[in-house]
């Protein structure tokens, strides 16, 4: 074993999963073909609120290829109800979630039946061949008026509000009333926000594989959370999770869509217990858009007291969330976790959070990047823009005058969460640095005054964000079902080799790289003789998966735990070993010494005698390995300055993003490559949220974005090439002084974007457009017409969804 | 019907349904399972192979449309272990994130290099219009991109490992599966 030579921390190694991603050996989830496989197709509703009359299977059980066609009638006795892990109130109303409905449907896309076959093209054909008779409900669609009761989602539950969450800073002794703030304020600033539906849109469509042969269920599935996904379904199914193994293989992105115990997970499961033979399912790109969980989708009623001189005091926040039809994993507490970020970096003396959910006849929602975080982030970047205007004060500057001073820290914030470390100042220098403020500033002010045609704006967003979830004691004090630890195993193999599990579940992050940098510096391993396995809840055998940002700070922290008890236990080995004093050995570079002689023994040699057991210290047990759970106490604060300079054509709305510059603290970088990718990906689906993308319903509830060609995940001409930098205060709430950066990008953008498009534009006399700001909506701004409507209107697109649902 | 495709340097006999899309005959019956689905209507590009040396979208063609070509996928671009130099450009760039799109991107990118051979920044971004990546907001797909056009560059190698894939030996037919 050679010690390595340079520290791995901080290094931008190349990514060790590439191997197998360029070259189209990956194990996609779609890609397994078992013995006697079936294919699993699925027949959606057209409608978004109906009784369910009749179904007539006859026909298409007679298609060639079928095996079986199932309704919800057949799995009735069986399913059960889809989990939901997060009641956030003790009187929330849930309402039960088949996975197959059985006499109701309560959005479009919700599953009606099954088409069992031997081959997908077979299952396929087969659907059509189903005929069901639905009995129209009225569609409820606008959460204000789904607010009115005068038409119900569930009639069971007598209502459309599904709970409302308040947090009051007075109430909680964290800060003061926020009602005496605003009637005491020199200033009031009241807005109302909306931030569109969104669909994560991963590119690997899901896929499920079941496999019930020798006693066990076998689920492989294209998700983040196998750990969760096992837990969840023996919950719902009765079978013994010890009888149930979950493989996440190569995972095609997630960002929060893959978050989720879907339906189809648990169809495929009951099908091929029904069957004994494996079944496979695999969406369309339609059936994705159609199904899949959506993200944010509220209405953000704002209110900010402040004083003259641009002080903020007081801050009320009033929201709507849009929960879809029914409660998926996480769905009503993805609002929550916006409740302790509105205030965000700033020192406000009041503060308010009132949350209401409500039901609609749409897809559910649940968590898309940044959770609740992104919204909350957007609303306060706004207001502060809002307030910049209103008192004449340059945004800069307002921003500067109220957030928290880095000699500041640790900062008890008016939420209550106690921020460990920041320097908002040296982030927010770089990035106008970088950016060329003052210069472009002037350009601005050329453009103003000879009235040009193409306008330039100027957009701030300086933000900060929770990660590392989660503490289990603040999740309990949510109300949430489990707890926020991860847990990592290092097996210290004879051969010198080491093989690390974790409990995180990659799907594009880089995990085995990372974790494996993180190890050859612990234990002075060379990075390649470091395996990382994951995503098995057979090797894998506990974890809380990934999402939240919070791999590296929490499951990367278990790791280093499990590392320091391995070199404890080699430690005193190596001291009976070498015939000395443990107090007297030393570690360096992947080998213990005695202090003051040459007496040397490599870790491997260690690691072997303590395999062979021939002589070991009494009491000692054979083998090297270690476990260790990591549960944080705190969350981690990344921060930054995000800058976007765009130019707006007056004549035609359209919108280009000209300059954008990233400066982000994510405290302790292990891999700045990868860093850097977590932001560049982030900052696309932000400013897609800002510019492009919006899942929208015609008045029958028919999602109308439901193709590439309708929702507009932007290509790479859509977008620039982005100036990213770091300045690093590390966090002090876990050993590697990591904070998280999967979420940073997203989180940041969208406001830097939206400010920046309403500064080119404001002199012009338009004070909001909604996103995404499509170059009609800001052409239809510019005219000084009202907006055409929420959404009425898809942002772009071609418009090939008909009223059916499907493709016309 | 009766098709013969010649698929990474083989060619295969086959008997396939008209309707068989190609991306289909590739990874079910071929195991070519490099080459993905990411959409149904033609705007991802995850599925992206070389027909004759030219960039499609395998899941805009039927397999029978085919017939008698030289199709090249992802699991056809290294030769004799060595990467192509596209494929090396994306991994020295971290250009791939979860890796789905990526198959389909470095088709393309081989593509639009044979075309331009020292592209600007919008030249890539225009050229790789058709593919989506929802990882990596594309500046290091970029990058790798330009990276790709230098390593490429005449004189860039040794002779032996400058790829074209217009140039793929055919090989004796081996006959379906």
């Amino acid at each position: 074993m050679t010690a390595t030579a340079e520290p791995e921390v901080g290094k931008a190694r190349l990514r060790k999963e590439d191997a197998r991603l360029i070259t189209g050996e990956t194990r996609w989830t779609d890609n397994l073909q078992l013995t006697g496989m079936l294919h699993m197709a699925v027949l959606r509703s057209p409608v978004a609120h109906a009784r369910i009359t009749g179904v007539d299977v006859s026909r298409a059980t007679a298609m060639p290829g079928v095996a079986v066609v199932l309704t919800g009638e057949d799995f009735a006795a069986e399913q059960g109800s889809l989990p939901c892990a997060w009641p956030i109130t003790e009187d929330m109303k849930s309402p039960p979630a088949p996975a197959l409905a059985v006499d109701q449907v309560n959005f479009a896309g919700e599953a009606v039946a099954l088409v069992i076959a031997d081959s997908a093209y077979h299952a396929a054909d087969a659907l059509e061949a189903i005929d069901v008779d639905y009995e129209d409900l009225p569609v409820v669609l606008d959460m204000e008026e789904a607010l009115r009761d005068n038409d119900l989602v569930h009639p069971d539950l007598g209502t459309n509000r599904c709970a409302t969450w308040i947090f009051d800073s007075a109430e909680a002794g964290a800060g003061t009333n926020v009602e005496d703030e605003i009637a005491a304020a020199e200033v009031v600033i009241e807005r109302t926000f909306r931030q569109q539906r969104l669909i994560p849109a991963f590119m690997e469509p899901r896929s499920v594989v079941v496999d019930s042969s020798a006693g066990m269920f076998t689920v492989w599935s294209a998700t983040q959370i196998p750990h969760i996904l096992r837990w969840m379904l023996s919950a719902v199914t009765g079978i013994s999770e010890s009888k149930l193994r979950v493989i996440a293989p190569d995972v095609g992105g997630g960002f929060g869509g893959k978050l989720q115990v879907t339906p189809e997970e648990l169809l495929c499961l009951l099908v091929a217990r029904r069957m004994g033979r494996p079944v496979k399912w695999t969406e369309t790109r339609t059936e994705s858009m159609l199904a899949a969980h959506h993200g944010r989708d509220q209405v953000q009623k704002i209110t900010l007291a402040a004083r003259r001189d641009g002080t903020v005091t007081g801050l009320k926040v009033e929201l709507l969330a849009d929960m879809g039809a029914y409660l998926r994993l996480v769905t009503p507490g993805v609002p929550i976790l916006g409740a302790f970020m509105f205030n965000s970096i700033y020192k406000f003396a009041g503060y308010r959070f009132e949350c209401t959910n409500v039901f609609t006849n749409k897809v559910p929602t649940d968590a898309y990047r940044g959770a609740g975080r992104p919204e909350a982030t957007f609303a306060i970047e706004r207001m502060m823009d809002e307030l910049a205007v209103e008192l004449g004060m340059e945004p800069m500057k307002i921003r500067e005058m109220n957030w928290i001073k880095h000699e500041e820290f640790p900062f008890t914030t008016v939420a209550g969460l106690t921020y460990d470390s920041g320097n908002y100042e040296a982030a927010t220098a770089r990035a106008m640095e970088l950016f060329g403020y003052d210069d472009l500033r002037e350009e601005q002010a050329r453009r103003r005054a000879d009235g040009s045609v193409v306008q330039l704006g100027i957009g701030i967003s300086t933000y900060t964000e929770m990660c590392g979830l989660a503490p289990s004691r603040v999740l309990g004090a949510l109300r949430y079902g489990a707890g926020g630890w991860e847990t990592a195993s290092i097996r210290m193999l004879p051969t010198g080799k080491v093989e690390v599990i974790t409990g995180t579940s990659p799907h594009g992050q880089g995990h085995e790289t990372v974790w494996s940098q993180i190890v050859a510096d612990r234990l002075g391993v060379p990075f390649e003789d470091i395996e990382v396995l994951h995503g098995d809840t057979a090797t894998s055998h506990k974890g809380m998966d990934s999402y939240g940002s919070r791999s590296l700070a929490v499951g990367g922290t278990a790791l280093v735990q499990a590392a320091d008890k391995v070199l404890a236990k080699a430690r005193t080995l190596a001291a009976h070993m070498m015939e000395c004093d443990e107090a007297d050995v030393e570690f360096a570079s992947g080998s213990f010494s005695v202090r003051g002689t040459s007496t040397v023994r490599a870790l491997g040699d260690v690691v072997l005698a303590a395999h062979v057991a021939h002589d070991l210290p009494e009491g000692m047990e054979p083998g090297m390995d270690a476990d260790a759970t990591f549960d944080p106490d705190n969350f981690s604060y990344p921060h930054g300055t995000h800058l976007c300079a765009t130019e707006v054509d007056t004549e035609t709305g359209m919108v280009k993003i000209v300059r954008y510059v990233a400066v982000d603290d994510v405290g302790t970088v292990v891999n700045p490559l990868i860093v850097d990718g977590q932001v560049h990906g982030g900052l696309a689906q932000g400013i897609a949220q800002a510019l492009y993308e919006e899942a929208t319903h015609d008045e029958m509830g028919t999602l109308t974005t439901a193709t590439f060609a309708d929702y507009l995940v932007p290509c790479a001409a859509d977008l620039p090439a982005f100036l990213t930098d770091r300045t690093t205060t590390p966090a002090t709430s876990n050993p590697l002084g990591a904070k998280g950066v999967g979420e940073a990008g997203t989180i940041a953008s969208t406001p830097a974007v939206v400010n920046s498009v309403l500064d080119a534009v404001r002199h012009l006399g338009v004070r909001d457009i909604e996103m995404p700001m499509s170059p009609e909506r800001v052409w239809t701004a510019l005219q000084g017409r009202p907006d055409p409507g929420a959404g009425d209107v898809a942002a772009g697109g071609l418009g090939s969804i008909d009223a059916q649902g499907g493709q016309s | 019907m009766h098709i013969s495709v010649n698929v990474d340097g083989v060619t295969y006999a086959d008997e396939v349904e008209p309707r068989l899309l190609l991306v289909h005959y590739l990874r079910e019956r071929l195991s070519k399972t490099g080459t993905v689905v990411g959409c149904d209507t033609g705007n991802c590009g995850a599925c992206t192979v070389h027909l004759d040396g030219h960039s499609v979208k395998s899941c805009q063609m039927l397999a029978v449309q085919a017939n008698g070509h030289e199709v090249t996928t992802i699991e056809g671009l290294a030769r004799d272990g060595k990467l192509h130099p596209v494929q090396e450009a994306f991994h020295s760039n971290h250009a791939l994130q979860c890796g789905f799109c990526t198959p389909g991107m470095i088709m393309q990118a081989i593509d639009l290099l044979a075309d331009e051979s020292d592209p600007d920044d919008e030249t890539v971004r225009k050229g790789l219009e058709g593919n989506l990546c929802r990882c990596t907001g594309y500046q290091n797909i970029v990058r790798a991109v330009q990276d790709a056009a230098q390593r490429m560059k005449p004189g860039a190698g040794p002779k032996q490992e400058q790829h074209s894939d217009e140039h793929v030996p055919s090989q004796q037919p081996v006959g379906g599966e």
